[in-house]
């Protein structure tokens, strides 16, 4: 049965040369679509060149891109949850949180295990363990409890939030100095000249790469993103994929609190304020829509280093004060998605 | 003449739709504006109401060139349409959509009391029970429809254009409909009415045109045609020439799919059904009447309260679709743009997004799905025009020829088709149902939901007949006619009926 429906192929072979040659003006177009987070980066690079020299240092590109890596691995995670439609308020609570755990248990197993690798294992795992569960609730109380994703993971923010400081009692949660001094390398270690967190970022970020790009879970999370219906329809198991994007990002989470907890020794209820919301703006920056169904792992990845970049920046020079360094990123955020906005426009027919 | 066109032509980029068109609107009459899906006449409609300019040509009000530049100019003139998919703020009450933009004021505030009242009196004169305080959200689509020709009707509307407004409507409430053009006229306003529903066009349409490729083709009095000349006029060929001849089943074909005493919560009371192998199954009735309800309970997409599927004799439990494509069942859904395809996804990825387990080892492998996409565009003939990315970019019946291809990649034995024709040209149409007896003549089954009769009596060995959630009865041989299928579909006639209805 392959011969009836076929019966016009000569309209078809006419109407090509058109298609190849409007073909290559559109590429053109998609790949400064692309290209633009990058193109904004350098941009970026070349005016902190420009201001202070001292820019291009190795210790300054390593400390900010080492930096970036707590906000990058998390903003990975919720290119997933934003493509597939989603939200995730909670995660800079969730790293609070994680934190505290973590602390805790590390510093009453030092009583056990002593301070040793035994117990710095125990916390990670147990940190990885906490993470996926955080999105495991976030993702079953979205998808069974049909409620908005903002709704939920306000409220979960809301609870790690809470729940950190009342673990810390109002005040820090340190970890056993013991403990801390095998911890220390995860964050202040480096491997062939590059730090461990950097490492860690550039992993995850393969990782979720390949995951959105070439696996049937990244193309269900683009598919859920633009219709949950068509992709009902379409025999996708809809809220298992929603749930398992929410885990995934209680994963990244877990990843960067595992790396933030050695660099600071401590955490309380001001530890990751504002992640989120950094978090989605790198998110946003790198090209992927805040409505879902368009996810880019490597825009996500230039948005976290531009977001620190632009600290860095203002760090170096004495033009603008350091206090607007929100005001820079906010504009730079507005821009961006303006941009991308407008680029959009013009490529529609 | 209170409206005429002259000369109207329209063009999307290279491809002209509209040739040269004329169209007199007088005061008090019923004009009935005929063609098939494609032919152009709401992109005609479009141009009158002022939400198109056309490339070249003239529209005249009361003998005064008019060119509008929107919608909005035109309402100002009395002219109004009403949209084939509906157009009010789902949130807002029924009185407030009633007087969306044109709000009465009392000073600086609302002057609800007096809003309220004229709803009223407007709702009344419909012979309406909808409440003016009232969601539209919470609405039918009939009641919603009322609401929109309230609307119409406070804005002292001279020429009213309806597109296609039955199409959701019961038989009841097509009569209201028809009783109140028929006060519409006496007002003098001129209703220019768009359907291919002949047998309602012969009941209240004054005159007729008839569109066909966006070429007038014929326009006169309707007094003294028949529709069976109007079907010619608007088909340009013999309808029964649409369909290929049915393939013949053995007689002891086996059953390959039954479902026994279904029952959906406020769609569907206790039906069963048979399909055997090689057969295709027509299920006719009016929207709403749960065809779609009975199959997609039957496919796991909607919950159903009792009931039992058996695959090859074997009960089976379907929960979702995905159980579903495991026992080799596909299914095209109706609503192509809503639940069909991924409109803003890349052609390939579409194709491939049912059945993407196929080309994954275990990543997805890019080459495989191009091929895939490749053998689709051959085997289902997908013209690709222009530069044509995503989904959203192809023409109606690309898109459901793209969306065959997508449910086809599971290699099903059993395909549940959708009202696989609506809203696409005759040409596709005809491609569809020279596909559908492919399929039956390699062993495949058929169920064909429709609300095309002629679509149902053409390609059907055998065609179930639903009502108000009942299946009434299967007929079979001679019994397959417009005359038996209706007399099944309004419920005079079959099983059931009465008692489900009062009981």
């Amino acid at each position: 049965m392959s011969s009836v429906m076929a019966n016009n192929k000569s309209t078809n072979k006419a109407a090509n040369p058109t298609t190849q040659k409007k073909g290559f003006s559109i590429a053109l177009k998609i790949d400064l679509k692309t290209w633009g987070p990058f193109v904004a980066l350098l941009a970026l690079a070349l005016l902190g060149v420009l201001i202070n020299p001292a820019f291009l240092g190795l210790d300054n590109l390593s400390n900010m891109l080492t930096r970036s890596a707590f906000i990058g691995i998390i903003a990975i995670g919720a290119t997933f949850v934003i493509t597939a439609g989603g939200l995730d308020l909670s995660v800079g609570a969730m790293a609070a949180f994680i934190a505290g755990v973590m602390i805790i248990l590390m510093n009453s197993l030092v009583e056990q295990f002593g301070a040793g690798v035994t117990t710095v294992l125990l916390g990670v795992g147990a940190s990885l363990l906490l993470g996926l569960c955080a999105g495991f609730i976030n993702g079953m109380v979205t998808t069974k409890g049909k409620i908005e994703a903002f709704i939920v993971t306000l409220g979960t923010m809301g609870i790690y939030r809470s729940l950190v400081t009342y673990l810390a009692d109002g005040g820090t949660l340190t970890l056993d100095w013991a403990v801390r001094d095998i911890y220390r390398p995860v964050y202040y270690g480096s491997f062939l000249g590059i730090t461990i967190p950097v490492w860690v970022f550039l992993a995850v970020a393969i990782i979720g790469y390949i995951l959105l790009n070439y696996t049937r879970f990244g193309r269900y999370c683009f598919a859920i993103g633009s219709n949950e219906k068509v992709a009902e329809y379409s025999a996708i198991h809809v809220d298992r994929i929603k749930t398992m994007t929410y885990m995934l990002q209680g994963v990244c989470v877990a990843l960067a609190t595992i790396i933030y907890v050695p660099r600071l020794g401590s955490a309380s209820g001001a530890t990751g304020v504002l992640w989120e919301l950094e978090a989605i703006a790198a998110v946003i920056i790198g090209g992927t829509m805040l409505k879902g169904g368009h996810g880019r792992i490597w825009g996500t990845v230039v948005g976290a280093i531009m977001l620190t970049m632009i600290g860095n920046i203002l760090n170096l020079t004495d033009a603008i004060s350091n206090y607007l360094n929100g005001t820079v990123q906010g504009i730079i955020i507005i821009v961006a998605v303006y941009l991308q906005r407008a680029s959009w426009r013009k490529a529609a027919p | 003449m209170l409206l005429s066109a002259r000369q109207i032509c329209r063009s999307f980029g290279e491809n002209q739709v509209l040739f040269d068109i004329d169209l007199d609107l007088q005061a008090g009459e019923v004009h009935a504006l005929l063609g098939e899906n494609g032919a152009g006449k709401s992109t005609l409609v479009k141009i009158l109401a002022g939400y198109l300019r056309p490339t070249s040509g003239e529209v005249s009000v009361d003998g005064q060139h008019q060119h509008y530049r929107s919608s909005g100019e035109a309402e100002a003139d009395g002219i109004v349409m009403i949209h084939q998919e509906l157009a009010l703020a789902e949130q807002l009450s029924v009185e407030e959509n009633i007087f969306l933009g044109r709000e009465l004021r009392r000073g600086l505030l609302l002057d609800r009391r007096t809003m309220r009242e004229r709803s009223k009196e407007v709702l009344a004169e419909l012979e309406t029970d909808v409440d003016p305080r009232a969601r539209v959200k919470d609405l039918s689509t009939s009641d919603q429809q009322m609401v929109e020709i309230a609307k119409a009707i406070t804005r002292d509307v001279r020429v009213l254009i309806m597109d296609e407004p039955t199409a959701t409507l019961t038989e009841n409430e097509v009569s209201v409909l028809f009783a109140l053009i028929g006060r519409l006229r006496q007002r003098g306003v001129a209703v220019l009415y768009i359907s291919h529903k002949l047998r309602e066009i012969e009941q209240i349409a004054d005159h007729v045109t008839v569109l066909r490729d966006g070429h007038l083709v014929d326009s006169g009095p309707m007094a003294g045609r028949r529709k069976e000349e109007l079907a010619r006029l608007m088909v340009g060929r013999e309808i029964t020439e649409m369909y290929p001849p049915r393939t013949d089943i053995p007689t002891d074909a086996p059953v390959v799919l039954e479902a026994r005493d279904m029952v959906v919560p406020g769609a569907v009371k206790q039906a069963s059904f048979t399909l055997r192998r090689g057969e295709v199954l027509g299920f006719g009735g009016v929207v709403g009447a749960g065809r779609t309800a009975l199959l997609e309970a039957v496919l796991g997409l909607r919950g159903k309260s009792a009931g039992q599927v058996l695959r090859n004799g074997q009960p089976v439990v379907l929960k979702n679709l995905r159980d579903a494509v495991h026992q080799r069942i596909a299914y095209l859904t109706e609503d192509r743009k809503g639940k069909g395809l991924v409109l803003n996804m890349d052609l390939r990825s579409n194709v491939t997004l049912l059945n993407l387990r196929a080309h994954c080892h275990p990543l997805i492998d890019r080459r495989l799905e191009e091929q895939a996409f490749q053998q689709a565009i051959q085997r289902f003939d997908i013209r690709l025009r222009t530069a044509t990315r995503t989904a959203a970019e192809l023409s109606g019946g690309n898109q459901q020829k793209l969306l065959l291809a997508k449910v086809m990649s599971i290699d099903p034995e059993i395909v549940i088709i959708n009202e696989p024709t609506r809203g696409i040209d005759v040409g596709t149409k005809h491609q569809i149902y020279h596909f559908i007896r492919e399929l039956t003549e390699a062993g495949c089954s058929v169920i064909l939901i429709s609300s095309e009769m002629g679509e149902l009596i053409g390609l059907s060995h055998r065609v179930a007949v639903m009502c108000a959630g009942v299946l009434t009865g299967v007929l079979e041989g001679e019994q397959i006619n417009e005359h038996e299928i209706m007399q099944y579909a309004s419920g005079i006639k079959g099983v059931g009926v009465d008692e489900q209805r009062y009981g």
